[in-house]
């Protein structure tokens, strides 16, 4: 097992290199310079600005001096913001939009499984089709018509819940978190229910209704393990998934989280900015990949021992 | 050719074939045909719109304001005075066109690049996919982002990125499809024959593989749609004078509580194509069900 | 013990209904075996599915008759009732145990599952009788396996598994559903016996569903032969074995190969020839000498038999003769000519004169070419005939494999396992090969069907002067086919000989207890 982690942790290694050398070219290659909103600035002030961010040495050096910085854990200053740095920023934001992310989670994975494992117990019934119309709505409205919809008719006209802010209120994280969650809930359930229905027509379904146990035990303790193996598969997306979703849910509901932070400096081109969250989202990214990963092999017993193979 | 062998391939019956038996079960499907009846027209108006719109594009009238559906506007109007008619059919045209020429973009890449790879197999399979693994392990709503900020706004280049998402995942779709395929024995057969490598590919494997690539690329659409519509939400995407369905909605949001059906015919229409997409591809999925066909 | 009496059970699909099981009779007694033998499709395993409710009810439906089990009917219990006798009173034993064990479970936490269950035992005791079970049933070393996942167990082990959890409520009726059809023959030949030692130390009556009318005649008692839904015939095995009534039951009876072939004229001249041939496989960072070190001939005229259990290698070494599988080391000829390092344009020409008949009918095929287009692929290919002449020769192949020329555009899933073998036949033929593998080419069809295709290859070896290796797990089919033999255990050739002496002076041990495994010696 502690195999296949670390060679999965050495995978990892080549991909978050690309990451942070592509964001990094990316970034110095962009048409204007990152003083190029601001007003007239006197020369020598100028100088000491590209000075402290090193723009004045040559390209090469700067991305070794970055990787250096890097392993220290420094994601440099930031260009917009003189005085705070990407660190700071980033520690701002970021408990924000995890808590966003965790709680859209748990909503997905409570309200997707349980459709989901209802719908397969009685295929091609109500009992299907009514979670899996609901299902397909959450597809096919996205949260950036779900966030103002639910904003129209639970904050404005029924006037229930705060729509914007995060802690400031009672109930104001309620909205962004249903919006987030809602379309990984839709796919989940249509997850967990095609592999449910696969599940239960395996042979093994047989062999423990045929032992005479109860049909509820066949389906958690038989059927679960193996029907929500395309859930487990997924979660590796959909925290990449939500991760991009925050973006938009925090825009709209005024969440002060990285998402939101994010889109600021793109717009701004705060360069270590940018740098400094790609870097960072991307890590978390690719630890959570892995971990959903490990999480899948340990599911399958087979695999386990196996591991330390390239599946 | 003997007369007898002749009459006797035209008198024998015509087989069912899966291809035969798939459109069958399709068209049972309703919810599906439905889909792709609307789909269809959407499509149509699209093309269509210079002709078809009742207004000019840019057409504003400041007087007028935003005013809720009317005879004159069926849809209402922006604050501008524009019909907001129009401005859906030619947001529709960018997102539409978005929608499926990414997806086309990224069929061509990602279906060759897996399929390549899936034959090919070994040192070959392995450095393909390799980079498929780390260029999929990017969050690439953050590159996109990126991308857009360093090299402006411009319409190609966000219909290649997008595309450059989506193939990926067509390629391990292929990828994979080959695999098995290869392992079929009706392959090892074609290769007992005596069939070059390309003619197997050709005729052998890549019919069968079409069934999932058909689904997928029919569930891709709707997905370019969303990135394209969040992207533009953001102020990322498509930039005014140029409108999409996700800008409208943008800007619909702003003035939800006056005027909301700005925000909500935008809303709608998106909804109703993503249903459309979503119900065809949901119905092509159970129609090429390959496992039906085995008894 | 276990009374049926006109059982009838019905499905409905959008076709219409119809009826799988149709006014069914059968009994079981306690301590003696009663078998019901059908091939596929003859409602065999849907009459016992039946009797413990394990059929889904809406599509399927008991119409009528009743199942008394020591004065219950088990037709007339509602779910509670019958779930209740479900693995306390009547057990199951099923055909694979691959796919029948739950792989993520514990091998001891399924089989204390039903002691939970249904005499609420404890933990610790559950997990003593659990022990003892294992024992019984011949699992080596309990304590340690016992916590083991189903795939750490061979497929002989995982069926003793399988059987322990039967047996561990100390029911008095078994049923088991196929229970050696996935298993080696000399497996089989070990789970048969622990069966009927079974039988006689607990007293229990079995309930047994087979297609393979030998492995019954060992150890039944009763004998139900059953087609189409119907019984056609019963009695006891002295009754159906000496004097069958049905001509189905005939039918049945002699598709059991049997007999010797007639040796034919072999020229001396080997056609192919295998020299330190080795295959090995790297697989989870071991190497897997799947073949080592193998070395043969087979003459021009010849079939050779190649028989082995499943890891033997059989199948991988009839694929390196194509050169379908790389070869690692060793030589193979070819009429003279080297196979394995051969340039791609010379094996083109090389290839239509070895062809291939795989095991599994409807893989083999490509499912969206016609009849026609599969079997004039190779005359195209090879330059044969030209589009315009093709017609006619696929005609004719069609006529040589007994298809009727009618079904030339039909697709392959149109048609049953049998006719789909005989395509993959007509195939393999169609480039008049001088040498062809047929590799378990028969193993996956029902007995009567396996007859039929057994006697047109023969025939058309024959006709055609093939040489053939025929691969097989059957010693009984290789008895009838082949004029030598070869046998192959875990990549190695343990003996080859001429068919008469291999059969009756055996010189290995290996040998010796493959054909000690052979069921239905009752027979001869």
């Amino acid at each position: 097992m502690w195999r296949f982690i670390g060679s999965r942790l050495l995978q990892a290694i080549p991909v978050l290199l690309v990451v942070i050398t592509v964001t990094f070219f990316l970034v110095r290659v962009a048409p204007g310079g990152p003083f190029s909103s601001e007003k007239a600035v006197i020369p020598e002030v100028k100088a000491a600005l590209e000075a402290q961010y090193r723009l004045d040495r040559p390209v090469l050096e700067q991305y070794i001096a970055y990787l250096g910085d890097l392993i220290r854990g420094d994601l440099g200053p930031s260009f917009k913001y003189p005085g705070r740095s990407v660190n700071e920023l980033i520690g701002a934001g970021f408990p924000v939009t995890a808590e966003l992310a965790l709680y859209a989670l748990l909503v997905a994975l409570l309200i997707g499984v349980g459709a989901g494992v209802v719908a397969s117990l009685r295929p091609n019934t109500a009992q299907d089709y009514i979670p899996m119309s609901a299902a397909m709505i959450g597809i096919c409205i996205p949260s950036l018509l779900l966030g103002p919809l639910l904003i129209l008719v639970f904050g404005i006209y029924l006037d229930w819940l705060p729509v914007s802010g995060w802690g400031d209120m009672p109930g104001d994280k309620i909205l962004p978190a249903i919006t987030l969650g809602a379309v990984y809930a839709a796919y989940i359930a249509r997850l967990s229910r095609a592999g449910m229905l696969e599940v239960m027509t395996q042979d093994y379904i047989r062999t423990a209704r045929a032992k005479g146990i109860p049909e509820w035990r066949v389906v958690v303790v038989h059927g679960l393990r193996g029907g929500l193996t395309p859930v487990v598969a997924f979660l590796g997306p959909a925290f990449a998934g939500l991760l991009s979703g925050s973006f938009v849910v925090e825009t709209i509901f005024q969440v002060p989280g990285l998402g939101r932070f994010y889109v600021q400096a793109a717009f701004n081109r705060d360069y270590t900015m940018i740098l400094g969250a790609t870097v960072f989202l991307s890590s978390l990214i690719v630890v959570f990949n892995l971990l959903s990963d490990v999480l899948n092999a340990w599911m399958n017993p087979r695999l386990r021992s196996r591991a330390g193979q390239n599946t | 050719m003997s007369t007898t062998s002749i009459s006797a391939l035209v008198d024998a019956e015509q087989g069912s074939s899966l291809w035969r038996d798939a459109w069958l079960r399709l068209s049972r499907n309703r919810p599906a045909l439905a889909g792709f009846a609307v789909l269809t027209l959407f499509v149509l108006v699209a093309i269509l719109t210079p002709w078809v719109a009742p207004y000019d594009y840019a057409q504003q009238n400041l007087e007028l304001g935003a005013t809720p559906p009317s005879a004159d506007h069926w849809l209402g109007t922006d604050i501008f005075g524009r019909d907001l008619l129009t401005q859906i059919m030619y947001g529709g045209r960018i997102s539409l066109a978005v929608g499926f020429i990414a997806t086309a973009v990224a069929l061509l890449i990602g279906v060759s690049w897996g399929a390549i790879a899936g034959y090919m197999g070994g040192r070959i399979d392995a450095v393909m996919m390799r980079l498929v693994d780390i260029l999929y392990a990017l969050p690439f709503m953050i590159f996109i982002v990126l991308l857009m900020v360093v090299f402006g706004r411009n319409m190609l280049l966000l219909f290649l990125a997008i595309g450059a998402v989506e193939w990926l995942t067509m390629a391990r779709i292929m990828r994979a499809q080959v695999q098995s395929l290869r392992q079929q024995e009706f392959v090892e057969a074609a290769v007992s024959l005596g069939l070059s490598p390309l003619a197997i590919i050709w005729r052998h494997v890549i019919p069968n593989a079409l069934g999932p690539i058909i689904v997928y690329t029919t569930l891709t659409v709707p997905s370019v749609m969303l990135l394209e519509a969040f992207l533009s939400f953001l102020g990322l995407g498509v930039q005014p004078p140029e409108t999409s369905w996700g800008l409208l909605i943008s800007f619909g949001t702003e003035t939800m509580e006056e005027y909301p059906w700005l925000l909500f015919f935008p809303g709608l229409v998106l909804a109703i194509t993503l249903f459309a997409l979503n119900f065809l591809g949901d119905g092509l999925r159970d129609a090429l069900d390959v496992r039906g066909a085995k008894d | 013990m276990l009374n049926v009496n006109g059982l009838t059970i019905s499905f409905t699909s959008r076709e219409g209904t119809t009826r799988a099981v149709d006014n069914v009779n059968f009994s079981v007694t306690a301590g003696s075996t009663t078998a019901i033998i059908g091939e596929s499709g003859s409602g065999k395993s849907v009459s016992c599915y039946g009797l413990l409710g394990l059929i889904p009810q809406p599509p399927g439906r008991i119409e009528s008759g009743s199942a008394l089990f020591l004065d219950t009917d088990l037709l007339r219990l509602d779910k509670h009732a019958l779930r209740q006798i479900r693995g306390r009173d009547i057990a199951m034993v099923f055909q694979d145990p691959m796919t029948c064990l739950n792989p993520y479970m514990r091998v001891g936490a399924q089989l204390m599952e039903p002691l939970h269950y249904h005499r609420g035992a404890s933990q610790s005791e559950a997990k003593r009788q659990a022990l003892d079970l294992m024992a019984e049933v011949g699992i080596r070393d309990p304590e340690i396996t016992i916590n083991y996942y189903p795939y750490q167990f061979s497929g002989g082990m995982r069926q003793r598994v399988m059987i322990a959890m039967a047996l561990i409520n100390e029911p008095s009726l078994l049923i088991a559903d196929e229970p050696t059809t996935a298993l080696d023959v000399t497996v089989q030949a070990q789970i048969l016996k622990l069966l009927s030692d079974i039988q006689l130390r607990r007293n229990i009556g079995i309930l047994m569903i087979s297609h393979d009318l030998a492995v019954v005649a060992d150890i039944a008692d009763q004998i139900i032969v059953m087609q189409e839904g119907k019984v056609v015939e019963c009695g006891d095995r002295a009754a159906i074995f000496e004097r069958p009534q049905h001509p189905y039951t005939r039918k049945l009876l002699a598709s059991i190969p049997q007999g010797q072939k007639i040796p034919s004229s072999i020229s001396p001249n080997p056609l192919v020839s295998v020299r330190n041939l080795c295959s090995w496989f790297k697989q989870d960072n071991e190497t897997v000498k799947a073949v080592n070190d193998v070395s043969f001939d087979i003459y021009r005229g010849e079939v050779l038999g190649l028989v082995g259990e499943s890891g033997s290698g059989k199948s991988t070494l009839g694929r390196s003769l194509l050169n379908l599988v790389p070869a690692t080391s060793g030589q193979i000829l070819f009429d003279g000519h080297e196979v394995i390092s051969l340039a791609a344009s010379e094996l083109k020409s090389l290839r239509r004169r070895m062809q291939i008949i795989f095991q599994d009918p409807f893989a083999s095929l490509n499912p969206r070419m016609t009849v026609y287009d599969t079997l004039a692929e190779p005359l195209l290919l090879h330059k044969l005939e030209t589009r315009s002449s093709a017609a006619e020769r696929v005609l004719e192949i069609m006529d040589e494999v007994g298809l009727a020329r009618s079904y030339v555009r039909k697709y392959p899933h149109e048609f049953s396992g049998g006719q789909r073998q005989r395509i993959a036949i007509g195939r393999a033929l169609a480039s008049r090969p001088d040498f062809i593998v047929a590799d378990e080419a028969v193993s996956a069809l029902d007995v009567t069907i396996q007859a039929q295709i057994l006697d047109l290859m023969k025939t058309l070896a024959q006709e055609y002067g093939l040489t053939m290796l025929f691969i097989s797990h059957d010693l009984a089919v290789i008895r009838q086919l082949a004029d030598r033999v070869v046998v192959l255990q875990n990549g190695e050739i343990v003996e080859q000989a001429e068919t008469t002496a291999l059969f009756e002076h055996p010189q290995q041990d290996y040998t010796r207890r493959l054909l000690e495994a052979i069921p239905g010696k009752s027979l001869l």
